[in-house]
């Protein structure tokens, strides 16, 4: 096996590349959907390809420590780029491309890019409408070329037609192909590999910049405890710039030898996930719940056997499903009304939704339902949580084969270190984390501690088993005015369980009591309404109608009844809740670009609610700015109702009883 | 996607079809009279008009569908006499329709693959077959669908039966299969009617895309004036049957006809239709 241990002592992107092109030449290291066809690169390709591009970009005048600035969806082409600035020591920084042009102006100056590298003309519109405020910029390289005929073409070059160039230079001069080669070679674990802007739940984003070599060994680690190898395949569809995409399909990747697929665009990422039928899949809670949300409905429009044959063998495998998963032991009958199971049910349903070859399952991110998570366990599918962040590089923990929970996130992974601190915040120390972040020593500073281990701001405990458990963010987690413990995340969690309900958002800090704001989980109520035959013309007239508000406060005096039960929480139940009247947004800067709400932004802006919520009115008029993806903004005005909830005694009150 | 049609060797600019003095009766009724205009070859040329001016029986007219007891049809180059629908269509002239006309059980790409019928050569023998040169020859075709479908961006409906989709994307879709035929000259019977904004300025960026990047010729007819006054290169406008402006935008933004038909100012029924009622 001397031809493997090589790729284990090697400490770039590119130098692995090259050893994967010498291993396994021939097989399949990149797929990309376009024209209705499945199109692959092998390894050997792709290979030649990002080395003729390194040369053609070092034509262009691209340098050692310059900043590329990686823009678009998942492509080949993008990821070449990113492999290409490596390969000559240049700074990838992939910014995420739904930024409105404000946003991406932000990142790219500060990051003091010089190149970028983008998917298409609404990208390379986005670039050259903030360039002014750009000025280092001086080069724009665009995968797709439609609409962009009649540009300029100064600054601006095709990526296919730099790498064509950059295939001649080293095809005419061979001393040149020597020297780029080197530039490969010049390379090392020092390096600095990517610099990732993380969304920045709280103010603006931050450049995590991360070392080539910690980056391997991090992915080293993970593709070991996963047993990852050339025979696995992924579909490419998380943003390019999240730090999850960047591990868990480049990477893992190009340590593991395995091959990515691109989809054909955003809206066809179901169906190609389907076609391609990965091995490794990762996706946040909301991917699966909007998957589920989607069977559910379907399985309701179906006839009369399906649906009850489906519910029969629903309820086989929540019965049986997760404990053959875990290899306990299942009486004969279960494991064959199982296998029968899986014959009509299960494996026809998992092949819709692609989810067939899956070995390992990530999902993390978020807090996974219990109902959910083990929906998916139950028809055989190997999901697992983790728990990281971008400065980590992705993974601290994960559950291992076997001893998987829907509340916990599992041990350390392998080599890295956890302790929580005195006030209960989680402290690591990985393999791959981060040098510091880009231009910020102070906010770097401030996450460090002084023997290296990185503060991650939320809140956790390890429970008996070893398994670390995530209550909130660290910050979050505060109190009521009488003193009582509150952590809002959880019961945001606890609300968004509920198909019908899409955000949660608690308010009660140093308050009376807990409220809430919800927002309706608009495929899902809208289906109800229309089984119901209740008319709606928008969105806002949907959220303020009395049946939604009475069928969410049921859901409200539900979740109160599950905090009621657990000591520490049930002094924190909701007594008041409104509907907002609009989806809360990243656009509008009331989430961030994954997802996540922003509690202290949201008080703000919507303070005229959140004073009618405890002066105890049952309606408030609102006008909130919103912002459109092209940059322009609109007001939208409601009148939202506010409501009462069911709330429970407090238990304590009965202990003390 | 390819550019259709240099094959009548005409120049941009060129008259591609010129109507000269046709009248279309249905019994007594007059839907067209003596109406003369001309398209150029690339430019998108739209016809406007109230309800019931003839645009659509004008559209009619020259794609064959409907046989003018007067006047005469000239296009590139040839008059005709009579002509049916197919036979216009063989000569490059695709339309969409005013209310959707799509096969409804049929996939995207199906009903796409529909626009190709003309070009496929290969007889019910080798159609039967999975190889041989019928198969190539669907495989030449696909790519081409593929291309279209591509240009409007509906990969994501590729295989959806048409009859589930919204109303925005099976317009779309009948936009595609008349791309599919590779046309000339590319007749749009209202394109945008009851599409939302945001629909209406995705279904604006195609045209004008088909238009530069391709050099299709456009004739449109539509009822949302901001859109034809940006759009089109060159205004006809017809009320009840007859032609009563023809120029460039601003000058039939400018007509005082123009005006009269749209907002009825003063003269309450105009001279035309009293003409129409009297034959």
């Amino acid at each position: 096996m001397a031809q493997t241990s090589d790729l284990v002592r090697l400490d770039t992107f590119a130098k692995l590349l090259c050893e994967h092109a010498r291993l396994r030449p021939d097989r399949a290291a990149m797929r990309h959907k376009d024209f209705g066809i499945w199109r692959t690169w092998t390894w050997r390709e792709v290979a030649e390809n990002v080395r003729a591009y390194a040369a053609g970009l070092q034509a262009l005048g691209l340098t050692r420590g310059a900043k590329i600035a990686i823009i678009g969806a998942n492509r080949p082409a993008l990821y070449w780029s990113i492999l290409a600035a490596q390969w000559l020591g240049a700074v990838p920084v992939p910014v995420y491309a739904d930024a409105v042009a404000d946003e991406m102006a932000y990142v790219l100056n500060h990051a003091e890019v010089t190149f970028a590298a983008v998917q298409d003309q609404e990208q390379v519109d986005k670039v050259l409408s903030v360039a002014e405020q750009v000025p280092l910029l001086s080069v724009v390289l665009y995968d797709e070329p439609r609409g962009l005929r009649d540009y300029d073409h100064t600054r601006l070059h095709r990526i296919e037609s730099v790498i064509d160039n950059g295939r001649k230079l080293l095809a005419a001069d061979a001393a040149l192909a020597a020297a780029i080669d080197g530039e490969r070679d010049r390379g090392g674990a020092d390096d600095v590999s990517i610099i990732l802007y993380t969304s920045g739940t709280t103010g603006r984003s931050k450049g995590v910049i991360l070392s080539a070599g910690g980056s391997i060994a991090a992915a080293r680690d993970t593709v070991g405890f996963d047993k990852l190898g050339e025979r696995d395949e992924v579909l490419a569809y998380l943003p390019l710039a999240w730090v999850g995409d960047h591990y868990l399909n480049y990477a893992q990747a190009l340590v593991a030898g395995f091959c990515v697929a691109c989809p054909e665009s955003i809206e066809t990422a179901e169906n190609d996930l389907q076609e391609i039928g990965p091995s490794f899949y990762f996706a946040p809670p909301r991917v699966f719940e909007a998957l589920l949300t989607r069977v559910t409905i379907r399985m309701e429009d179906a006839g009369a056997l399906k649906r009850r044959m489906f519910q029969y063998f629903i309820g086989v495998s929540r019965r049986w499903g997760e404990k053959i998963l875990n290899g306990e032991s299942v009486p004969l009958g279960g494991r064959l009304n199982y296998w029968l199971g899986n014959l009509l049910v299960y494996a026809p349903l998992k092949n819709v939704l692609g989810f067939s070859r899956i070995r390992v399952a990530y999902t993390a991110g978020e807090a996974i339902g219990p109902d959910l998570f083990s929906f998916y366990r139950s028809l055989g599918l190997n999901l697992k949580q983790l728990y990281g962040q971008t400065e980590a590089f992705l993974y601290v923990t994960a559950q291992p084969d076997g001893q998987i929970r829907a509340d916990t996130v599992g041990p350390a992974v392998p080599n890295v270190d956890i302790r929580i601190s005195e006030s209960g915040e989680v402290l690591y120390r990985s393999p791959g984390q981060f040098i510091g972040y880009y231009k910020d020593t102070e906010r770097t500073a401030e996450v460090m501690t002084e023997d290296g281990f990185i503060k991650t701001g939320d809140a956790g405990f390890f429970d008996e088993d070893g398994q670390l458990k995530i209550i909130d963010r660290a910050k979050d987690v505060g109190r009521l005015g009488s003193g009582a413990l509150f952590a809002p995340k959880y019961i945001e969690n606890k609300l968004k369980f509920y198909p019908n309900i899409k955000e949660a958002v608690a308010f009660g800090q140093g308050r009376d009591f807990v409220t809430c704001m919800l927002n309706i989980d608009l495929t899902a109520v809208g289906n109800w309404a229309e089984r119901n035959n209740i008319p709606y013309a928008s969105y806002q007239e949907l959220a303020q109608h009395p049946r939604v508000y009475r069928m969410l406060g049921e859901h409200v005096a539900e979740a109160n009844r599950g905090l009621a039960s657990e000591p520490l929480m049930a002094n924190a139940q909701i007594r008041r809740f409104l509907i907002l009247h609009k989806e809360l947004d990243a656009d509008d800067g009331e989430m961030t670009r994954t997802q996540k709400v922003r509690r202290g932004f949201i008080a703000e802006r919507y303070k005229p609610l959140i004073d009618a919520l405890y002066d105890g009115s049952d309606a408030a008029d609102i006008a909130t700015e919103v912002t459109f993806e092209d940059g322009r903004k609109g007001v939208l005005a409601a009148r939202v109702r506010i409501a009462d909830a069911a709330t429970q005694p407090v238990a304590a009150e009965r202990v003390a009883a | 996607m390819r550019a259709p049609g240099d094959k009548s060797g005409l120049k941009a600019g060129d008259t591609l079809l010129a109507v000269e003095n046709v009248s279309l009766t249905f019994g007594g009724v007059k839907a067209i009279s003596e109406v003369s205009f001309d398209i150029r070859k690339g430019e998108i040329r739209a016809i406007i008009g109230p309800n019931g001016a003839g645009k659509t029986s004008m559209l009619n007219v020259v794609n064959g569908f409907y046989h003018p007891q007067h006047g005469r049809i000239t296009y590139k180059g040839q008059t005709r006499a009579r002509m049916k629908p197919y036979q216009a269509a063989s000569q490059g002239i695709a339309r969409t329709f005013q209310n959707v006309a799509l096969f409804r059980g049929m996939s995207t790409l199906d009903n796409i693959m529909v626009g190709r019928t003309l070009k496929m050569h290969r007889g019910l023998f080798w159609q039967m077959l999975r190889f041989g040169p019928a198969m190539a020859e669907e495989i030449e075709h696909r790519r081409v669908v593929e291309d279209i479908i591509d240009f409007l961006q509906i990969e994501a409906i590729r295989k959806v039966p048409v009859g589930k989709l919204p109303y925005g994307l099976q317009k779309r879709v009948e936009l595609g299969r008349a791309l599919a035929m590779e046309p000339e000259l590319l007749l749009l019977d209202e394109p945008m009617a009851g599409m939302n904004l945001e629909e209406k300025e995705d279904m604006c960026r195609y045209i004008l895309d088909l238009n530069n990047q391709f050099g299709t010729t456009i004739a449109l007819i539509e009822h949302d004036m901001g859109v034809v006054m940006d759009l089109s290169d060159r205004v006809v406008v017809l009320e009840y049957g007859h032609k009563i402006a023809d120029g460039t935008p601003d000058v039939v933004k400018a007509d005082a006809k123009v005006i009269d038909a749209y907002l009825g100012i003063e003269r309450g029924v105009s001279g035309p239709s009293q003409e129409s009622e009297a034959t």
